[in-house]
């Protein structure tokens, strides 16, 4: 025995092949009783049958009859009879992240509604749906609203059966006129056909579901703005505490939940919560529409897997870059509130909630925003700022004034037309604001200036050494040396006497013209 | 060239006075008070038409019966559409008259949202977007090209001859199929310069165009063949669980 394993012996000490499992043990910490590393999920690629909302692209029928044709309303009432906290067990278990931006918990949020002792409180309860989709880049819950609207009909009663609502309000905003007829038509024959109303469906629950139609304001998106429009007010956020689920729309309790969360609601009921938790990375599973636009060769809407490299999401679905990979400037992976990625992260970031937070941006609503070399990105940003000017309802004064001030310095910074040392004021600018409001769109305001500063700030400092070689020392503001009126005596503060690196050091005075 | 221009004129003190108010109002891009003028005055009467007040009857009935000012975006909506396309003081108050509630709350409401236009408007309202995906895909030049077909107007202006009115608007929601405008309620999307000019040509011919994308794809689907969904899709009870099959 001893004579036959001499050898054997001999060849471990001699080939490589045999040392290297010992190598891989010392990288990774990984338990001794593992014997093969773990085989490397690439994600995407989804299959037309697990996409979700089958009729995106609105090729076939959207009324009832194509929508049951295409498995809605099958068994519905089933589902609710199976129970409140089933569907919301169902859906923890999927791990379905709210899709309108933040990626809360869907399940969690929707049990809010069931406190104990719920059955005593003699309020109706209410489920709102956000579809007052405005941030630009997102065009997804317009393909549900007009190719499905019955998922989403159908999505209402059965979140709103786990939640014990009384009645769905949906709010969709003022500019998607025909979307809105395809929901309100996919109501009257959802009603027609006996699936709501009273005993909806036959299953003894009685459920009501209504368009709102909003008449254009981005702020309605968020969901105290959007129960505040509902109740006919100024679409103005209200102050938290108390949530929505315990004082909501006209006083009673009231989730306000995205189009895209609600609608996948049914499928992943019926298909059941490990299909659905199948898809994606661990906490961040199932499948999203993304919506890419900007500098690719093919623009679309495409359903797919979380969790999809960037990269393999704009080569597959898009067409590519236009010019190539090589070509890109960087991407705005989820919507205009969140923090522009440059092209080396790009390459290897993956479509999910946390794989994009590590970089420092964020999922949003998942609307891809592709920027290629030929852009000009502190204008491209700059008009964020515009846009969040616009649309911030004046509330609060860091937000009214702050994106106010944020619009016009950037305008300055597209020109190059300031002093180094603004780059840190606007970014101090930023950080007052962000926190400090009731809502987030002063977050959302200031994330798109900063991730511009920590990617591009050399872009930005080459305009502003451009701009002073041409005109001379600017100050603080954009005030031009040249116009200063020398009888005055011009205080420090006014930064006309620093140097353009923005040290504290007195520049030589001009001399006179 | 400046500071000897104020070396000789007289100390700016002397004639000019300084208030705590002296600085001017900036508004917004748009007036937020009413003046009374010709055209727009509570004096000329307005009304709802039988169909609409069936239908406002109809969409008050979708609030709690405590809560019908729920309705007032709705109703000041049907109020435009009916009143030419802009919401005069004279809608606001029959609004607030049928909703029961105080003028203010409903003049508060038609200043913040910025789909009640409070000025007259022409014939078709253009809408053009201008955000940055739009922009990224060359909006600014679709801006420019409906002002200048239009007759070298200003976004803001009307033409004329009373037909057209062109704004610049924030994010419509389209932006797979940027870059795009909205013409009334319809939108137009992936234009070009031509493609615009077109569009606005059968306008001014009083035909209406086809909404939607002007290069031939029907929705937001991939332009160069579908990537997704190209199959016949899951009919009901496929792949579903066994309770559900």
């Amino acid at each position: 025995m001893f004579k036959s394993s001499a050898p054997s012996t001999a060849l471990l000490r001699t080939t490589p092949r045999i040392s290297r499992p010992f190598r891989a043990k010392l990288r990774t910490s990984r338990s001794l009783a593992t014997v093969a590393d773990p085989p490397v999920r690439r994600y995407g690629g989804l299959k037309d049958q697990d996409r979700i909302f089958t009729n995106a692209y609105c090729r076939h029928d959207h009324g009832i009859k194509g929508a049951m044709s295409r498995g809605d309303w099958h068994r519905t009432k089933d589902i609710l009879l199976k129970g409140d906290s089933w569907i919301i067990q169902s859906i923890k278990d999927s791990g379905l992240r709210g899709r309108g931006g933040a990626g809360f918990p869907s399940g969690l949020k929707w049990s809010f509604m069931n406190k104990p002792g719920w059955e005593k409180d003699p309020r109706p309860r209410y489920l709102v749906i956000n579809a007052d989709e405005g941030e630009p880049g997102t065009c997804k819950d317009r393909e549900i609203l007009r190719g499905d609207p019955h998922k989403l009909i159908e999505g209402c009663l059965v979140a709103g059966r786990s939640m014990n609502a009384t009645a769905a309000y949906i709010y969709i905003r003022g500019e998607f006129y025909q979307e809105a007829s395809h929901v309100q038509q996919a109501i009257n024959e959802a009603y027609a056909a006996g699936f709501l109303g009273k005993d909806a469906c036959g299953s003894g629950y009685s459920f009501d579901v209504y368009v709102h139609r909003g008449a254009g304001a981005y702020i309605c998106g968020e969901e105290t703005a959007l129960i505040e429009s509902i109740e006919g007010k100024q679409g103005k956020p209200r102050l938290k505490p108390p949530f929505p689920a315990d004082v909501g729309l006209f006083g009673c309790p009231t989730t306000v939940a995205n189009v895209e969360t609600v609608a996948v609601a049914p499928t992943i009921c019926r298909r059941g919560s490990s299909w659905f938790a199948g898809f994606g990375r661990a906490r961040n599973q199932g499948t999203k529409l993304f919506c890419i636009s900007g500098h690719v060769n093919n623009p679309c809407v495409v359903e797919e897997e979380m969790s999809i490299p960037l990269k393999d999401l704009i080569e597959k679905h898009c067409g590519g870059v236009i010019g190539g990979w090589d070509n890109l400037l960087g991407i705005i992976p989820g919507g205009s509130s969140v923090p522009v990625i440059p092209k080396d992260v790009c390459a290897e970031v993956l479509m999910d909630y946390d794989s994009l937070k590590d970089a420092q941006s964020g999922l949003g609503t998942g609307a891809v925003i592709v920027m290629d070399k030929s852009t000009d990105i502190v204008s491209a940003i700059a008009r964020f700022s515009q846009f969040y000017k616009h649309e911030s309802c004046g509330q609060c004064t860091p937000c009214r004034e702050g994106t106010t001030w944020m619009m016009n310095m950037m305008d300055r910074m597209v020109e190059g037309r300031g002093h180094v040392r603004e780059i840190d004021m606007l970014l101090e600018l930023t950080k007052q604001v962000e926190g400090r409001t009731i809502c987030a769109l002063g977050d959302a305001a200031a994330w798109p200036i900063q991730g511009l500063m920590r990617h591009f700030r050399p872009e930005v400092e080459r305009r502003i050494a451009d701009f002073r070689s041409v005109n001379g020392a600017v100050g603080f503001g954009g005030h031009l040396a040249s116009a200063a009126d020398d009888t005055l005596a011009l205080p420090d503060n006014l930064g006309l006497r620093l140097t353009a690196d923005g040290d504290a050091k007195i520049a030589a005075p001009q001399a006179q013209a | 060239m400046l500071s000897r221009l104020c070396r000789t004129t007289p100390p700016r003190n002397l004639f000019r006075k300084r208030f705590i108010s002296s600085t001017t109002s900036r508004n917004s891009d748009a007036l937020f008070v009413h003046r009374d003028t010709p055209y727009n005055n509570p004096k000329i009467a307005f009304e709802f038409n039988a169909e609409n007040l069936k239908r406002a009857q109809s969409i008050i009935s979708n609030y709690p019966p405590q809560y019908k000012k729920a309705a007032v975006i709705p109703l000041l909506d049907l109020g435009q559409r009916q009143n030419r396309g802009w919401t005069s003081i004279s809608v606001m108050n029959y609004v607030a008259n049928l909703l029961k509630m105080p003028p203010m709350r409903v003049y508060e409401v038609a200043t913040f949202y910025t789909m009640f236009n409070r000025e007259p408007i022409g014939e078709h309202f253009v809408q053009v977007c201008t955000t940055t995906p739009c922009m990224l895909r060359g909006s600014t030049e679709i801006l420019n090209t409906v002002c200048e077909h239009l007759g070298n107007i200003k976004p803001g202006q009307t033409t004329k001859d009373g037909k057209f009115t062109v704004i610049e608007v924030e994010c419509q929601g389209a932006c797979s199929n940027a870059p795009m405008l909205v013409v009334g309620d319809d939108f137009y999307e992936d234009l070009t310069p031509q493609t615009t000019r077109k569009i606005l040509d059968s306008f001014k011919k009083g035909e209406k165009p086809k909404p939607g994308p002007q290069t031939g794809r029907q929705t937001s689907e991939n332009s160069a063949g579908l990537t997704a969904l190209n199959t016949k899709p899951y009919g009901p009870g496929e792949f579903c669980q066994p309770d559900f099959q």
